[in-house]
């Protein structure tokens, strides 16, 4: 490690010092979790991740974090997406396609609202 | 910036670069690349991770936190495939999750203010960018590199910062007599022996949020003229002690303790001494004579340790908590600091909140919240719904505190006119099932093992007084006791050499002042109101609820209840040694204690 040695150094590492700390401060903040389980990945999730993650990028929300997981367990529903708004229950979604996902980041994330259509029981 | 989905840092310490930390990542990048995945996981340097000699190379992985240890580039692959590819965490090559989070101190209750906890459980005290990331070290950056040693003394006397060990000095004062002392080198002692039964605030600081301690050292030291300073912390604290020295060798590392700190030309070095846990070793002669490699034994002041103290040098000696407010006083500037707090106390104070009360542990205040506030409010009252009856501040050396004292404010000055001290932050509650009697034998039991010896009015003083208690707790106390114990209380805290013995009669003197009834009652009516006092109490069973059921015959250790099944059953008094075995497992409350 650089050894710190004036006052610009050390500001200058505190602002990375954030950077990485922020990264790990989870609290607060949307979780979104696709199912990417052997059948999870068979019945498309990888396109349905992709979509999430362009959608994010593109809108620029900087509170949301994208986890997979490995089968969620609900046996002839994959793509599986689960919303975790902070605070809230999870709410999960099945046979979710790439448009889908969108439509579920527009309405769920941004507006707050469970898109009911999609919805199933997990 | 673009948005990844997922972080990976790569250890890049040192040693993890020697064991092939860079291998690892280059690795990792093509793996990444292989799976199209380059434009969802982004690789990013990072300081140390874990333990590099035991676990690097390493890396964590965020969101997930998932922290892989003893990597090799073959390694790589699985884990790439497994986490990135099926979100499966990989258990073989995964660490245990570190628990960066506090489990013993819980969110902040309303009323209590952080300042001196606000870190702890938010940051790594084994990551020092942890701790420049809340803005760490900006305190002593400015002291450097805007302020004269005169105007940083001039700061903390403004901010009415005062001893957090207890005593209450000034010490902005403190720090502008070592600074006077015309004798080099001067050094720098923080008095981390903390000792009290039951308290823990100070050793939290120090497994928690260490860097604050030893910045506040370095501008303290800063100010008067110091160049080397000692952390005298106790052996049974061995976490703290191994959080301290890695945030010392990490400041090291990073150029904020050793030669020319941040080019400006001050050098300051801080080393840790372990102490052997004599509970003198916490008074300030006492501690120093420890550091030198003598018996822990205070000696008579003045000379103050301001101007001679350790090795005959001028020393400053402060608390843990007393360093760690001094970098936010710097940072966040004297009028929010002032804004808390009592008259003559500014800033909070931390206390570990024990006995009888509902929510035990620790919590910080501003000065001036009452008693009532704290045990009440923050501490959720009495535990069980019982009455309160005392409560003992400021460790062994303070004084039990009646009922009619609950809506004191809790500041320096109104402690010690009512009787007791303001300590370090110990604050034991007890309930209307406490003797007070008992209570005043237990610390002086505590102190009277304490004493180092060396002053015969501490020595032999406090080993009358626990006899005299204990014979009255026996039941054999007689006429005179009363007043035997007022006037050697008297003698032992006029004479005593330091704090220890002239502390140590508070809570005989306390109870006597306010809980005189108690101590009359065990002496001339040889009874114990709170039936604590075993020699004072007798236990028998009633006639009419006792259903003859044998269990508290089944359960007495020593055989002395005897009965016919159906039949009321009968203690033998002989026998019994009052251990309330029968009273508890009674089902029908045909027991009796009187």
């Amino acid at each position: 490690m650089p050894t710190i040695k004036s006052i610009e150094d050390l500001k200058r590492l505190r602002e990375e010092a954030q950077k990485v700390k922020e990264l790990r401060d989870q609290t607060g903040k949307t979780q979104i979790v696709v199912g990417m389980g052997t059948v999870g990945i068979a019945a498309g999730a990888r396109d349905t991740l992709k979509a999430i993650l362009a959608y994010i990028e593109d809108k620029h929300l900087p509170d949301v974090i994208l986890r997979q997981t490995g089968n969620i367990g609900v046996g002839g529903q994959d793509p599986v997406v689960q919303v975790i708004l902070p605070g809230a229950e999870t709410v999960t979604y099945g046979k979710v396609t790439p448009a889908m996902a969108t439509q579920i980041m527009e309405e769920h994330v941004v507006k707050g609202n469970v898109v009911q259509d999609f919805r199933i029981e997990a | 910036m673009a948005y990844y989905r997922s972080t990976v840092l790569v250890s890049m310490d040192p040693v993890c670069i020697e064991k092939g930390a860079l291998e690892i990542k280059e690795q990792l990048i093509k793996e990444l690349a292989l799976l199209k995945l380059s434009e969802e996981v982004q690789v990013l340097d990072s300081p140390r991770l874990g333990d590099p000699e035991t676990e690097g190379p390493d890396i964590l992985v965020y969101p997930e936190g998932s922290h892989y240890i003893q990597l090799s580039p073959a390694t790589v692959g699985p884990i790439v495939l497994e986490h990135f590819v099926k979100g499966r965490e990989l258990q073989q090559y995964k660490a245990q999750m570190r628990d960066v989070l506090d489990e013993e101190l819980g969110e902040p209750k309303d009323k209590e203010i952080r300042i001196i906890l606000e870190n702890i459980g938010k940051i790594d005290p084994r990551n020092i960018e942890d701790y420049i990331a809340v803005d760490g070290y900006q305190a002593l950056a400015k002291v450097l590199g805007e302020m004269s040693p005169e105007e940083v003394i001039q700061t903390i006397l403004d901010s009415k910062l005062r001893g957090r060990g207890g005593a209450g000095f000034p010490t902005g004062l403190k720090w502008k007599f070592a600074r006077q002392a015309p004798d080099t080198p001067k050094y720098m002692i923080c008095n981390a022996d903390e000792g009290d039964p039951g308290a823990f605030m100070n050793r939290k600081v120090l497994e928690g949020d260490p860097h604050s301690v030893l910045e506040g050292m370095a501008i303290g030291a800063y100010a008067v003229g110091a160049n080397q300073g000692y952390v005298y912390c106790r052996a049974e604290y061995p976490i703290a002690v191994s959080t301290l020295n890695t945030a010392i060798e990490q400041a090291r590392e990073y150029g904020l303790l050793g030669k020319d700190i941040l080019g400006s030309g001050f050098d300051f070095d801080i080393e840790v001494r372990m102490g052997a846990g004599a509970f003198v070793c916490g008074e300030e002669t006492a501690l120093m004579a420890s550091i030198e490699g003598g018996r822990g034994e205070p000696r008579a002041r003045p000379p103050f340790p301001a101007s001679k103290g350790l090795w005959g040098k001028p020393t400053n000696i402060n608390n843990v908590e007393t360093y760690a407010n001094v970098p936010k006083i710097i940072h966040r500037g004297l009028e929010w600091y002032t804004s808390m707090g009592s008259e003559k106390s500014k800033g909070t104070k931390t206390f570990a909140l024990a006995g009888d009360v509902a929510h035990t542990g620790l919590i910080e205040v501003p000065f001036g919240l009452t008693l009532r506030e704290i045990i009440y409010d923050i501490g959720g009252g009495i535990k069980g719904g019982k009455a309160f009856k005392a409560v003992q501040t400021g460790g062994p050396m303070g004084g039990c505190l009646p009922a009619s004292d609950l809506d004191l404010p809790v500041d320096y000055e109104t402690l010690g006119a009512a009787g007791s001290i303001m300590g370090s932050g110990g604050m034991i509650v007890m309930d209307e099932g406490t003797c007070m009697v008992d209570i005043a034998r237990f610390f002086m039991e505590f102190t009277q093992d304490e004493s180092c010896g060396k002053c015969v009015p501490c020595r032999v003083g406090t080993r009358r007084l626990l006899e005299i208690l204990e014979k009255i707790c026996a039941g054999n106390g007689e006429e005179g006791d009363i007043e035997e114990l007022e006037e050697l209380s008297e003698q032992i805290r006029k004479n005593s050499l330091c704090g220890l013995g002239q502390g140590a009669p508070n809570p005989v003197l306390s109870t006597l002042n306010h809980f005189m009834d108690e101590y009359k009652a065990h002496i001339y009516e040889k009874r114990c109101p709170a039936k604590v006092c075993r020699a004072l109490i007798k236990y028998e069973i009633i006639d009419g609820p006792c259903t003859g059921c044998t269990v508290c015959a089944r359960n007495c250790p020593v055989g002395a209840i005897t009965g016919e099944r159906k039949q009321t059953h009968i203690i033998d008094q002989d026998i019994c040694i009052k251990c309330g075995i029968c009273y508890q497992v009674c089902q029908f409350d045909a027991i009796n204690v009187s």
